[in-house]
């Protein structure tokens, strides 16, 4: 079992979630559809699955929150404050980011994407478990690439996934160990997720239908 | 951005684009694996009809890094050297499914000409022109700069960020060198400040409309504290008479035009020197100068691939639309509501 | 031989009237005309020039027939409204002895399209170094007048010396290509602000002007003529317009694409504007249309330089030098000339057929057209636009400036000593000569 030498990203550590905006992302466009989980929602969401790590992981040595750009990032912070809180450990040592975009299958089908951070917090990712945060989990394709940049970064224990939502039609055998909802949905519809750090609010809806 | 022929296709987004990418590239590459799957089941030619083993290299080492298949073909013992047409050796490279073609060509244009004939359906890097352009060369002069003068040597973040306000000196033979005048369009571009500084036999007619200005006195233009000093290859061929006659004699050009260890003490402390090799040592720049610790030559080296890794990423990830659009920010739709086919 | 009478066209682009053309002479204009028969050629709102005469053509053969040949090359001619060519003398073996500017000449007139007239070397092998027979080549039965080292300068001064002393026994012109070597070795373009931009060396305008004002000067020591070929820029003009104020016998030329195109076209790096002398600036453009204007450029030479495909389907270095114009020619001068208000239809038949034929010294080309003159003639249809296919021209290369372009004007009939050669703004096959 080889130990690797901790990588870092461009060696930054994630932003104060209570810092403005981001002005380089983009926010969306104002939605129309229906709203699905308002701002209380994603707060107790988000507050029950930091227990619920907490519990699987019994504490929170060893456990690294790792979001994926560009939603997961700011949901990977809150988690991670949850959980200082919770255990009573600083934060910073708790969250990084994991960008998948050079790992992803899907490259050729869409115009070029934008490369974001990849940030591994403290002495890196060998033995500890990861666990990875994004805010919707559809075909599973995400993930899988980042499975494939974790193995570039190290060899954790564990990896396990927290989404904000679950709107299952998985095109690989990928699952949730923790999620804030799960919502059925037909793959004509869109879900949009909003967070305050980059749109100004929190708000999951669902478009594209007439719900 | 569909090739990159000239730093003028660039426009000061793109630019910035380019060097924020190759950032995470370079952060990557200080990782044990430095491998990425992106351009999987892409090939990369290079198709090189100058020598230059370096260039070639360093577009070797960033297209493997991204898991492209590369292929190497150099005009040396090729049938290219037999005098098959560029025509003819791009149409082989097509059969053979050349996702894109790095290619270096004594002749200004050539990779304009391969763009545009028609011959080749992969995307078109240019690695060197005869006198025209070496684009790639000016994105790793960039990335270096800004590393540097705006990233205070790495240690700040430069993402998003151009070289407003910086002053680069660029010295020596302009007339000949595609390394400048790619240089002074993309540092224009990003922002910054140019003085050419030549003899007046190396400067061409028509400089005026360059965006930039032209001195023949190097001490004078030190003496203005430029933040950047960029020394160009001067070829001892060009002082003979069969070669042009451009100057008397090597030593008076050093005189005039080398940067050595009094010219070096005369920039600011936070000054860089730039060369993009391979340095004639003693010519245009002294052992002092190139081994000081203001030099950042072999970083320059480590960037190129960096750089190259960013270039061939922007060009080959996207699908048949990425041409059209690719906009200096994060994508701003949730990853996972993509349908999938 | 057929004899046609011609309604309604306009003469030097006047009045219209009727012209009889008969015998291979123009036997009779106006009233008088319609009493002759003949085919009628309805040439209402068309306008009748003399035929054109053409001092700066390149055949390629022998040699380069994989370019063009004289068949080929006079089929355009004929197309584009000539009814004289001076042949260049850069051909393999060049025109520098009797025997092949014979043969050449024999060549045009087995193909009968137009007359051929091959332009005689002024140095063996057009090496620049001694003189070729050029007494014997006036001699011949090509009965060469003009001289020219055409592709290459000839840049000794000695040499340019001699030439121009040694053709006043028969009358004879030398046409200079000016060039000075040294000056433009490598030299892919105009210099000037889009050669430093594109990294391709400058040919400057001083390697032009520093002949020219030369030439002129030796002109005028040895009390010669001189033709000064493709003259491309500003100050060549101003030289030229000096020299004959000062009564030096110096006659000067310009190609269409000079008066049409600059040196901007060269920045996709598109060969098909690679040309010697090449595009230059607007400025140039702009002084050569006022030279042709006022009278102090005589001429305009098409300078048809065909090549093979593989010679500009290539990186621009590697490209040759040239550009067709036979069939565009015409057109071109209308566009730039004619239909600005520039120049009248009178003029161009001045700088298109009456000077060309005087420097070279053609009877019965350029003539007036007047009862009793030969019919070399050629009627236009200048309210015509036609878009340039070159694949669909006669000339045997499609290596034209002007592929694409609209262009105004279409030659409807050319007539060569009163026969037609061309009709309907068609060749007239039939290969027989009167």
């Amino acid at each position: 079992m080889s130990t690797r030498t901790p990588a870092s990203g461009s060696g930054r550590p994630p932003q104060d979630p209570a810092a403005p905006p981001d002005p380089r992302l983009d926010p969306m466009g104002a939605p129309s559809g229906t709203t699905v989980l308002g701002p209380d929602d994603v707060a107790r969401a988000l507050t029950r699955i930091a227990h619920e790590v907490v519990e699987r992981n019994k504490g929170v040595d060893d456990v690294v929150l790792l979001g994926i750009p560009t939603r997961g990032l700011p949901l990977a912070r809150r988690l991670a404050q949850r959980l200082a809180q919770v255990e009573q450990v600083p934060v910073d040592g708790l969250v990084g980011s994991l960008d998948v975009t050079m790992h992803r299958d899907d490259l050729a089908h869409q115009p070029t994407r934008t490369i974001g951070d990849t940030y591994v917090p403290g002495a890196g990712i060998d033995g500890k478990v990861v666990v990875l945060v994004d805010d919707v989990l559809y075909s599973g394709r995400t993930i899988r690439a980042a499975l494939d940049a974790i193995s570039d970064l190290g060899r954790p224990r564990a990896v396990q996934l927290a989404v904000l939502v679950d709107r299952g039609h998985r095109e690989l055998p990928i699952r949730a160990d923790y999620v804030g909802k799960n919502l059925p949905t037909a793959t004509a519809e869109r879900v949009r997720v909003l967070l305050a750090e980059i749109d100004g609010e929190d708000r999951v809806v669902i478009e594209g239908t007439g719900r | 951005m569909r090739h990159l022929l000239s730093a003028s296709d660039l426009d000061l987004s793109q630019a910035v684009l380019i060097l924020d990418t190759a950032a995470q590239m370079a952060a990557t590459q200080a990782r044990e694996i430095k491998k990425l799957p992106t351009l999987r089941g892409r090939t990369v030619v290079n198709l090189f009809f100058e020598d230059s083993t370096r260039t070639r290299i360093s577009f070797e080492t960033a297209a493997k890094r991204l898991s492209a298949d590369v292929i190497n073909f150099s005009a040396k013992g090729s049938s290219v050297s037999k005098g098959e047409s560029l025509k003819d050796t791009a149409l082989t490279l097509q059969a053979m499914g050349a996702d894109a073609v790095v290619i270096r060509h004594q002749s200004s244009g050539a990779p304009h000409t391969l763009a545009r004939a028609g011959w080749t359906d992969g995307a078109v890097v240019n690695a060197g022109d005869g006198m025209h352009q070496h684009p790639t060369q000016a994105l790793l002069d960039a990335y270096t700069l800004r590393r540097h003068l705006v990233g205070d040597r790495g240690r700040a973040d430069a993402t998003g960020r151009d070289l407003a306000g910086v002053h680069v000196a660029i010295v020596g033979d302009v007339l000949h060198s595609r390394v400048a005048r790619s240089n002074v369009q993309l540092l224009r571009t990003l922002g910054a400040r140019v003085t050419l500084v030549a003899p007046p036999t190396l400067v061409p007619v028509g400089v005026d409309a360059w965006p930039a200005e032209v001195s023949y006195d190097l001490d004078d233009v030190l003496t203005t504290g430029p933040d950047a000093v960029m020394m160009l290859r001067v070829q001892r061929e060009r002082m003979s008479s069969a070669g042009g006659g451009f100057f008397p004699s090597p030593l008076e050009y050093t005189r005039g035009y080398g940067l050595d260890a009094r010219r070096l003490a005369m920039l600011p402390d936070h000054a860089v020197v730039l060369h993009p090799g391979p340095m004639n040592r003693g010519l245009e720049i002294s052992a002092d100068a190139a081994d000081s610790p203001r030099a950042v030559i072999v970083e320059q080296v480590a960037n190129g691939v960096a750089v190259r890794m960013a270039v061939l990423y922007l060009l080959l990830a996207g699908g048949e639309q990425a041409g059209r659009t690719t906009e200096g920010r994060a994508d701003a739709r949730t990853d996972e509501t993509r349908v999938h086919a | 031989m057929t004899t046609y009478l011609l309604t309604g066209a306009r003469l030097l682009g006047g009045d219209p009237t009727d012209v009889l053309v008969a015998d291979g002479v123009v036997a009779a204009l106006g009233a008088r005309a319609r009493d002759g028969g003949g085919q009628v050629v309805d040439a209402d709102g068309l306008v009748l020039l003399p035929g054109l005469v053409d001092l700066h053509t390149h055949l390629r053969e022998p040699g380069r027939e994989d370019a063009e040949t004289v068949e080929s090359g006079t089929r355009a001619a004929a197309l584009g409204g000539f009814t004289a060519v001076h042949a260049m003398a850069n051909t393999t073996p060049a025109q520098d002895t009797a025997g092949v500017v014979e043969q050449v000449w024999r060549l045009g007139r087995d193909a009968g399209w137009c007359d051929v007239h091959p332009v005689g070397a002024v140095t063996v092998g057009l090496a620049g170094e001694r003189l070729a027979e050029l007494t014997a080549m006036a001699r011949s039965a090509a009965r060469v007048r003009v001289f020219s080292d055409d592709g290459k300068c000839v840049d000794d001064p000695v040499v340019m010396r001699r030439a121009l002393e040694y053709v006043k026994a028969f009358d004879g012109v030398v046409a200079q290509h000016a060039q000075e070597p040294r000056l433009t070795q490598g030299a892919q373009m105009h210099e000037g602000v889009v050669s430093a931009e594109l990294g391709l060396t400058g040919w400057p305008a001083v390697a032009e002007e520093a002949i020219v004002a030369r030439d002129v000067l030796l002109a005028e020591h040895v009390g010669s003529r001189l033709h000064v070929l493709h003259v491309s820029t500003a100050g060549s003009v101003e030289i030229v317009r000096w020299a004959k104020a000062r009564g030096i016998d110096v006659t000067a030329e310009v190609t269409p694409h000079h008066l049409m195109l600059t040196d901007e076209l060269v920045r996709g790096y598109d060969p098909r504007y690679k040309v010697n002398p090449p595009l230059r600036t607007a400025a140039d453009v702009e002084a050569l249309r006022e030279g042709l204007a006022d009278g102090t450029i005589d001429t305009v030479g098409t300078d048809h330089a065909p090549h093979p495909r593989e010679d500009k389907d290539c990186e621009w270095a590697a490209a040759a030098f040239g550009m067709t114009g036979l069939e565009t020619a015409l057109s071109v001068v209308q566009a730039v000339m004619v239909d600005t208000g520039r120049s009248t239809w009178a003029d161009v038949a001045r700088v298109m057929s009456g000077a060309p034929a005087r420097i070279g010294r053609l009877t019965g080309q350029g003539r007036p057209i007047a009862v009793g003159e030969p019919a070399n003639l050629t009627l236009v249809d200048p309210s015509a636009r036609r878009v340039v296919v070159p694949e669909q021209q006669a000339t045997a290369s499609v290596n034209s400036p002007f592929a694409g372009s609209e262009l105004p004007g279409r030659v409807v009939a050319t007539f060569l000593r009163g026969r037609a050669t061309v009709l309907d703004g068609a060749l007239v096959e039939q290969g027989v000569h009167a």
